[in-house]
């Protein structure tokens, strides 16, 4: 850099930090006091409210409300809230309004170490590397990572019993005849029992069976993994309205059809139902299906479409599944395309 | 040779506390740690440095009132019927994680508070990382040397997401649990591995009956611990870098000017806690968050319409729901594209783009100097045009992550939001690229107009030919120096595929890819006035004598109300 490169690439000069300002309370002792005074009368509010916290915990009943809300949170947490915020701001009040206020130039230093630092430090490395002789002997130095690492397996394979290894697709709990109930009564549906255009929640008997001591046989964590693969919706719509997809035009009842209520995308519950366009949307992302036209997906994320079930009715008289699904129910995962063929295979 | 010092009863605080002072020495050599962690350590103030701060005492709140929750909290989804104090509830089938939420809402005293607080804190302590994160970045703070103190940084980001995503599972009722089954789509959407994967977190097939107590001890234990560890190595690097600030009078790259630790920042700091504690304690009393009462205990087959996750999982919802349903067949293989470019893809490259960019920016740059001065988000518009860039991009993920919110609350079609935001999380970014690069250059001249050619007087001045203009005033000594404060922007050269003997250069390549990302990076950005140029147009300001009144020595300026402006 030339020297007329160097002055006109002059920066402007620092003038330095300006003059300290003094603060109305450094100047003005009344204000001081009034300060010193306001701050105290914060911390003392904030005493009575922690004593008013103490009162609200043990009066106030806890089905009492106010404005509909509980009362007893209601009091308790405004209570410890301004009890807090007044110790704070009057700690900070303090601070900005008494405490000395005169600002200190700290002088920074490299981050690095100094010379000296960072050659004595490498010396010592060496020297410390140099006595373990770890660069002379590959021999000793790549055997022992090599069993360092090899204790990497135990760590990994000791997680192995985290959860079974997958067994891909397993049937759901709806078989050939089992009835189509209520979800929430668990009662068997007819056909008459839908008007064209609703929609009924419902699932497979299996889950409401009880055994001979009246317990249920699908109970805790099996009864909701079940759920999460049986739930179904059975929907009414006019006949003429349907295009069956060859091969489903006996599945359904009168313009009655049952899908499955698990979304292909990620598995949310689909409920949405639009009677006039026949769709069915999914509120978690939205995808869209249409139960007119064998469960198509017209719009969404998802890819799949929804899994339908055939429907029959049995002698009674009530709505029953002419078999299990023949499409992967929930979200989809690796091998899913190998365990569809292999279902559709079984079904010929 | 002996030095002489002075006995600690000799000393003010020493007359009062000679004796545990001296105990505690004794043992300890605690004044020694003094120089390491001096007590009158000085930090710098400005609002922004705060944003972290809230972080910080946020967690601290975290702690506490999750402390508190586990006195109560039943970890596992063993079966109970309700029997408890919430009419409408009683008599169903529920796990005991959901029931004993429930008690801790209804039964024990100050537990709803506490939950709220818990919520409501959790939710502050992202946003707050979120918003410290934009600061660090539109200023420059990552820049050498606080680049390991950035990643550290993203990594209390990332695990404060898992950790707030585990704690909204915990409860076990229908809106944790359908997050939960979004997660088991997720964790099954990853090829090839995702069904193992799926079997190994959730112990078989969802829901299985392992995941909250497997959650619970992520949510309490682990990743609390690895924040905790990687919170106290973002204070030490602090402490030993000093913080970063901003340019100004006497304040320079070569020193730190602010307030010593002790009184006045610890002071402010500890009380800083209390408010942050007291406004959540606020929020928790006045604002009901997560009515785990009115979802009802988690069913597989049930929904209700309108699920959300907690804000911060919003944008990779908005992702998930606006991505289209790409998924095909592969090497006998599904590859569920539709799950897992939105939900896995993008937070990883989130994360990745973040934890490179200082270096990308070093290597482009080719700066090697240490930098403790913030940089003004007007002098670097490339970098503050991207950061906008993707701070719309957000917005936009954000907004779909709501789309059937937005549609219900604005009478609009939802299938049209969601193609606008499939076109829009491109678009619009593009767009708030070039407008925000554009604002950055012309508030970049704007600055060096007011450098060499003074601030807008308000005086207005009628010349003897009738024409009307705004006297100008030069800018004060600190003023001038706070604005040419930042750095010049650097000439940029264009590589040479051969030296000038010919030789070709091996790196040849991808010096003209630097060279060019760099004349992209410095692209319209304006060069700060020197001194010369200021003395120059001081020159030019004293020949113009034309005034008809001169200004005074000690002229401020005249607002538009009439008062006096301080310069």
């Amino acid at each position: 850099m030339s020297q007329i490169d160097k002055i006109e690439n002059k920066t402007v000069a620092d003038p330095g930090l300006p003059a300290h300002q003094y603060r109305p309370t450094d100047v003005d002792p009344k204000l001081d006091r009034r300060a010193e005074r306001q701050i105290a009368g914060m911390f003392l509010l904030a005493a009575l409210l922690a004593v008013a916290f103490c009162v609200a915990y043990v009066t106030i009943d806890k089905d009492q409300t106010f404005l509909r809300f509980s009362a007893q949170n209601f009091a308790l947490g405004v209570t410890l809230g301004g009890s807090l915020m007044l110790i704070g701001s009057g700690i900070i009040r303090w601070a900005k309004q008494l405490m000395g206020d005169h600002e200190i130039a700290e002088l920074r230093h490299p981050s690095a170490s100094s010379d000296d630092d960072r050659t004595q430090a490498l010396a010592d490395l060496n020297a410390g590397l140099e006595e373990s002789g770890v660069a002379r002997r590959p021999l000793i130095r790549n055997s022992l990572i090599g069993a360092v690492g090899a204790l990497g397996l135990p760590a990994v394979i000791m997680l192995r019993d985290l959860g079974p290894l997958p067994y891909g697709h397993k049937n759901t709990v709806w078989r050939k005849g089992m009835r189509v109930v209520n979800d929430v009564s668990g009662t068997p549906i007819k056909p008459s029992d839908l008007e064209v255009g609703q929609l009924v929640n419902a699932e497979p008997e299996a889950l409401f069976e009880v055994d001979e001591k009246g317990e249920r046989v699908l109970a805790g964590t099996a009864a909701l993994q079940a759920k999460s693969k049986a739930a179904v919706i059975v929907v009414r719509m006019r006949p003429e309205a349907i295009h069956a997809a060859r091969g489903r035009e006996n599945w359904g009842i009168d313009g009655i059809l049952c899908y499955s209520k698990i979304c292909t995308h990620v598995g949310c519950p689909i409920s949405l139902w639009e009677q006039q366009t026949h769709h069915l949307l999914c509120p978690c992302h939205q995808s869209t299906f249409d139960l007119a036209n064998n469960g198509k997906v017209v719009f969404g994320p998802a890819h799949r479409p929804l899994p339908q079930l055939p429907l029959g009715v049995d002698a009674d008289g009530y709505l029953i599944a002419l078999s299990d699904f023949q499409e992967i129910i929930a979200p989809s995962y690796p091998e899913l395309a190998r365990d569809q063929k292999k279902l559709d295979k079984r079904n010929g | 040779m002996a030095k002489a010092y002075t006995p600690i009863e000799k000393t003010d605080v020493g007359k009062k506390a000679s004796g545990p002072v001296a105990w505690m020495d004794d043992r300890l050599g605690l004044a020694a740690s003094n120089k390491l962690m001096p007590l009158r350590k000085v930090f710098p103030e400005h609002w922004s440095f705060m944003l972290g701060e809230i972080a910080l005492w946020s967690f601290v709140v975290l702690l506490l009132s999750g402390t508190f929750l586990t006195f109560w909290f039943q970890p596992t989804m063993g079966d109970v019927v309700y029997n408890g104090s919430y009419q409408p509830l009683r008599g169903l089938e529920m796990s005991q994680a959901y029931e004993s939420t429930l008690r801790i809402s209804f039964d024990i005293r100050g537990g709803l508070l506490m939950r709220q607080i818990h919520h409501w804190a959790a939710m502050l302590f992202v946003a707050a990382i979120v918003v410290h994160l934009l600061r660090i970045f539109f200023t420059g703070a990552y820049r050498k040397p606080r680049e390991v103190n950035w990643l550290i940084g993203l990594g209390l980001f990332q695990f404060a997401l898992i950790e707030g995503f585990a704690g909204y599972s915990l409860p076990d009722d229908l809106l944790s649990g359908t997050g939960l089954r979004f997660v088991d789509g997720l964790v099954r959407s990853i090829p090839i591995v995702g069904s193992y994967l799926e079997f190994f977190v959730f112990g078989g097939e969802f829901p299985g009956d392992v995941i909250i107590p497997r959650l619970y001890i992520a949510h309490v234990f682990l990743i609390p611990g690895l924040l905790l560890g990687l919170i106290a190595g973002h204070m030490v690097l602090l402490v030993y870098q000093k913080h970063t600030q901003w340019p100004g009078p006497g304040r320079t790259n070569d020193n730190v000017v602010g307030y010593p630790l002790l009184p006045q920042y610890a002071a402010k700091a500890g009380g800083f806690f209390l408010v942050v504690f007291g406004f959540t304690a606020m929020m928790g009393a006045i604002f009901q968050i997560n009515p785990i009462w009115l979802y009802g205990p988690y069913n597989p087959s049930e929904v209700t319409a309108g699920s959300q996750p907690d804000w911060y999982m919003g944008f990779v919802e908005g992702a998930v729901r606006i991505m289209p349903n790409w998924e095909f067949t592969f090497l006998g293989l599904t590859w569920s594209l539709n799950v897992f470019i939105p939900a896995v893809l993008l937070l990883t490259s989130l994360f990745l783009m973040l934890g490179a960019w200082p270096f990308i920016e070093n290597w482009l740059t080719g700066d090697k100097r240490e930098h403790h001065l913030l940089q003004r988000p007007r002098d670097v518009p490339t970098r503050t045009a991207i950061g906008v860039a993707g701070v719309v991009m957000y917005a936009v993920f954000w907004i779909a992550g709501g789309n059937d919110i937005v549609a219900t609350k604005f009478h609009l079609s939802l299938n049209a939001i969601t193609w606008f935001s499939r076109i829009a999380w491109i678009v619009l970014p593009l767009i708030a690229f070039f407008v925000t690069r554009r604002i950055c250059i012309g508030l970049q001249r704007a600055d060096v107009e007011r450098v060499l050619h003074g601030y807008e007087t308000g005086i207005i001045e009628r010349s003897p030919a009738g024409g009307y203009s705004e006297r100008h005033a030069p800018l004060a000594a600190g003023a001038q120096f706070s604005l040419t404060s930042r750095d010049h922007r650097p000439a940029i050269e264009a590589p040479y595929q051969h030296d000038a003997y010919g030789v070709r250069d091996k790196h040849f390549r991808m010096s003209k890819l630097r060279f060019k990302l760099a004349k992209f990076y410095f692209y319209g950005s304006v060069d700060k006035p020197t001194a010369h140029d200021v003395e120059h147009a001081a020159e030019h300001f004293a020949e113009h004598d034309g005034h008809p009144v001169p200004l005074g020595e000690d002229f401020q300026g005249v607002s538009e109300t009439g008062i006096p402006k301080a310069h």
